[in-house]
């Protein structure tokens, strides 16, 4: 630490060379962070350890909804703490492109989820209002709802049964997510089965799915087996799986796209790694005099191989923060001008954390030839210039 | 606020801009740079061609061109010796180029794959709202409805050309890990090949009226384990064989095809989904959109078969194009301050040179323009390298995402001659920004104090 000044004045040399090198690593990190995220927010939804919840749906397919008769058969499998259910709406606000999830829930559903976070005014206004509707904070942001406004939902699927596909429902609670990683999940609308049961034409005592809460974790299989049983051989046989599962087999389908993302990052970091060591390189080159002088006056071979190795590490690490934290700044920029299509995560603890991990060994990489070569020098011929 | 002009300057390698006279030039050198970068994105390429012969012309005929090209002769002469700095610059490029190829070529292929799929000859009746065949419902008693509705086609034995149609998403273990993924089957009618001219098999036959028989699209058997022709599978507890594959080119390619009553009875639904129709001549569709109007009992949306399916692809490309171009700009930021950095390395080593050929008699312009040169010479190399790498490794390269039907779509990356000449000039792009301003240095190095230098 004693040496700080020396290693900064050292970096700061050649103050074009330096800027320049920083940036394209500012660069790559500001990818880095952005790529990150998108691959969190593309697996977050299995981030549930320890969940309690099995999700019940077709084994058929998911487009395939299941008889309401089922519940009372769920209830009493052994095990089964409560259950609640739900049906995809799949309705549009104005324009198709507006898309967010939206779907008709059970009156327990949102005791069901104590990570969504809703007064308890609002959600007893909720209950008592038969065309009433939940939405989540960044949904309401987006479109500028408030409570007490009318949203008119247009059926995409379950015209109503005047055959009309207006469903205008009323804001009546306004929900938050703490966890910053499932943010994204404040982008849907909630409201009555009840009354999608008794309105919609097609679809009568139908659910699209249940979510099971257990009373043990560790009894998952044996519960989920037990409700499997119950419908074997029907013509509505039911896959049930923990949340976590069936969030995963879901994601798992773009998979070859997030195969991509992966293979991007590490060209960018090839590409990264190249630059900045050839800049290493030429900085240690055009200094070979200087690094022989400070041989001269008592430094040992270990602190100038250190001393040029601190170098490359402090420029990759100063460039990798700043990136970082301009992708932080311009992740919230990027989900609002999406129009809410995209909802990424701000920069997380844990890509903060590879991030860090990636600058020291890249830094180290990249110092290691010139280092070593500084190490090697010998003071009469880099004096004499050969 | 003057930090930051400091510090631009600074990179740019002009001094502060306290320097007066100097500064308006920059300043005017950048705005001109970038007016110039916006243009160059959307130059047509015989406009860059025609660039390309002038500047060769004035290369080759005139004095201060003759002498910039000696000038470049020099220091591209000098470039095997500096290989390990200016491979930097190749590389470096072709990984920009390279990124941003493959990402649009994916973007491209998913939208070639749906566009393909669909004519203007035909049309796709959908319950009125709803946005794909998922969320469609048509109830049986609306398909004669529709069948004698002006401006559908009749086929030869006089009946009309219409294939009620319905799709139902199952799941099927993926080739690659056998995981389960969503598969389509689309439940045809009898007229539903006379529809799809395309559609051709290539192994075995077609499935019978009446029996639990499967065809399967050759992207899907590629997709997907365990539907060989001749195998059986189960889809809601009841047997199925697979008796034919067919080829279509197109999003068809990812299904399985199936007798639509057959399917309907296996899993419960009264009603269609979708109804395709053949149209009849050039007026066809307009006669049938206006007789599908002109008829309360039908509550209905009717498209050509041909924008729907383009209409399905228009989110996830749009999606792609733009990350594909973000990611692309960020890369090129950080490829240009590369080119910069060695570029000014490559200037302040060959500074005695520099200054010798100016004392000589080179002018500014032509010493700008070699540098410039021997800069976009690498430019095209690493972009020539990215473009060709991207074409070798992702032409054809056949991936499948979750299309709007809640199914697999299965499309190849298309590394289309556009998207190769796209890459070549972002590539000459970067370069040209990553020359210039060391360019410009080398021609403003006062020639005594360059000479004196080590």
């Amino acid at each position: 630490m004693k040496y700080l000044h020396l290693i900064w004045a050292a970096l700061f040399r050649s103050k074009t060379r330096t800027m320049l090198t920083l940036l394209s690593v500012v660069a790559a990190f500001l990818l880095f962070g952005m790529l990150d995220s998108v691959r969190v927010a593309f697996n977050s939804g299995g981030n549930l350890a320890g969940s309690k919840r099995l999700v019940v749906a077709s084994r058929l397919s998911i487009t395939q909804m299941l008889p309401y008769s089922l519940l009372q058969q769920i209830e009493t499998v052994p095990g089964v703490k409560r259950v609640g259910y739900a049906a995809w709406f799949g309705g549009i606000y104005r324009d198709p492109k507006n898309f967010f999830p939206n779907f008709s829930v059970s009156p327990n559903y949102f005791d069901m989820y104590p990570e969504y976070v809703l007064s308890p005014a609002q959600k007893a206004a909720f209950e008592a209002d038969r065309t009433g509707a939940i939405v989540g904070e960044s949904l309401a942001k987006r479109n500028g709802w408030k409570l007490g406004d009318t949203v008119p939902l247009q059926a995409t699927i379950f015209p109503q049964k005047d055959g009309s596909n207006a469903w205008p429902l009323k804001i009546d609670g306004i929900f938050t997510v703490k966890d910053a990683k499932r943010k994204g999940e404040e982008n849907q609308l909630w409201f009555h089965w009840k009354y999608f049961d008794e309105a919609n034409q097609y679809v009568n005592g139908r659910v699209g799915w249940y979510i099971v809460e257990l009373a043990d974790v560790n009894q998952a299989d044996r519960v989920g087996a037990a409700i499997d049983a119950i419908s074997a051989n029907s013509d509505h046989e039911t896959k049930t799986q923990t949340e976590e599962a069936f969030n995963q087999s879901f994601a798992k389908q773009f998979a070859d796209i997030g195969l991509i993302v992966t293979a991007i990052m590490a060209a960018v970091f090839f590409t990264l790694l190249l630059l900045t060591g050839n800049t290493m390189a030429q900085a240690v080159r055009e200094r070979i005099p200087e690094l022989a002088v400070l041989k001269t006056i008592g430094f040992s071979n270990r602190s100038v191989l250190w001393l040029v190795l601190a170098e490359a590490m402090l420029l990759v690490v100063l460039g990798g923060l700043i990136g970082l934290g301009l992708a932080a700044l311009l992740m919230p920029i990027v989900s609002a001008s999406s129009g809410g299509m995209i909802q990424l995560p701000t920069v997380l603890p844990q890509t903060w954390l590879l991030g860090i991990a990636l600058m020291l060994v890249i830094g180290a990489i990249v110092g290691a030839l010139p280092a070593l070569r500084a190490m090697r020098l010998n003071i009469v011929d880099a004096l004499a210039g050969r | 606020m003057d930090f930051l002009l400091n510090l631009f300057f600074t990179i740019i390698g002009f001094g502060v801009p306290a320097r007066g006279k100097h500064w308006l030039v920059n300043f005017a050198i950048v705005v001109a740079l970038a007016v110039g970068l916006g243009a160059w994105i959307f130059l047509p390429w015989f406009v860059v061609l025609g660039i390309a012969v002038l500047l060769a012309l004035w290369l080759l005929l005139t004095r201060s061109g003759r002498l910039a090209l000696a000038a470049a002769r020099v220091g591209i002469a000098g470039l095997p010796q500096r290989w390990g700095a200016s491979s930097v610059i190749v590389v470096g490029i072709a990984g920009v180029v390279g990124v941003l190829v493959a990402m649009l070529a994916m973007g491209e292929g998913f939208k070639a794959t749906l566009n393909r799929t669909g004519s203007d000859d035909s049309a796709i009746i959908l319950r009125g709202g709803s946005q794909a065949e998922t969320n469609s419902v048509i109830t049986r008693d609306q398909v004669p409805l529709i069948s004698s509705l002006d401006g559908i086609a009749r086929g030869s034995d006089g009946k009309p050309l219409v294939s009620p149609e319905l799709s139902q998403v199952v799941n099927l273990p993926s080739r690659s890990d056998g995981t389960d993924a969503n598969a389509q089957i689309r439940g045809v009618g009898p007229q539903g090949w006379a529809l799809r001219p395309q559609v051709k098999i290539v192994q075995g036959r077609k499935f019978g009226a009446g029996l639990r028989e499967l065809v399967v699209g050759q992207g899907a058997m590629r997709q997907f384990r365990g539907i060989e022709v001749g195998k059986s599978v189960m889809f809601a507890n009841q047997q199925w064989t697979v008796v034919g594959e067919f080829a279509s080119g197109d999003s068809h390619d990812s299904e399985l095809w199936a007798d639509a009553d057959t399917l309907a009875s296996t899993y419960n639904r009264q009603a269609f989904q979708s109804v395709t129709v053949k149209l009849d001549g050039k007026g066809g569709f307009r006669k049938l959109k206006a007789a599908l109007a002109g008829d309360p009992r039908l509550k209905l949306d009717v498209l050509t078969t041909h924008d729907y399916y383009a209409k399905q692809s228009e989110g996830l490309e749009k999606l792609i194009r733009i990350l594909g171009t973000v990611i692309g700009t960020i890369m090129a930021i950080g490829a240009v301050f590369g080119a910069l950095n060695t570029m000014y390395a490559a200037v302040a080593g060959r500074a005695r040179e520099i200054a010798t050929l100016r004392a000589l008699g080179f002018r500014g312009l032509p010493v700008v323009v070699a540098v410039m040169l021997e800069t976009m010479l690498l430019a095209l190399l690493g972009g020539l390298l990215g473009a060709g790498i991207a074409w070798l490794i992702f032409n054809g390269y056949e991936v499948s995402t979750l299309g709007s039907n809640f199914s697999q779509v299965v499309f190849q990356f298309r590394v289309s001659p556009e998207l190769l000449w796209t890459g070549l000039k972002w590539a000459l792009g970067i370069g040209l920004v990553g020359g210039l301003f060391p360019a410009l240095r080398a021609a403003r190095l006062p020639v005594t104090v360059a000479l004196r230098a080590a």
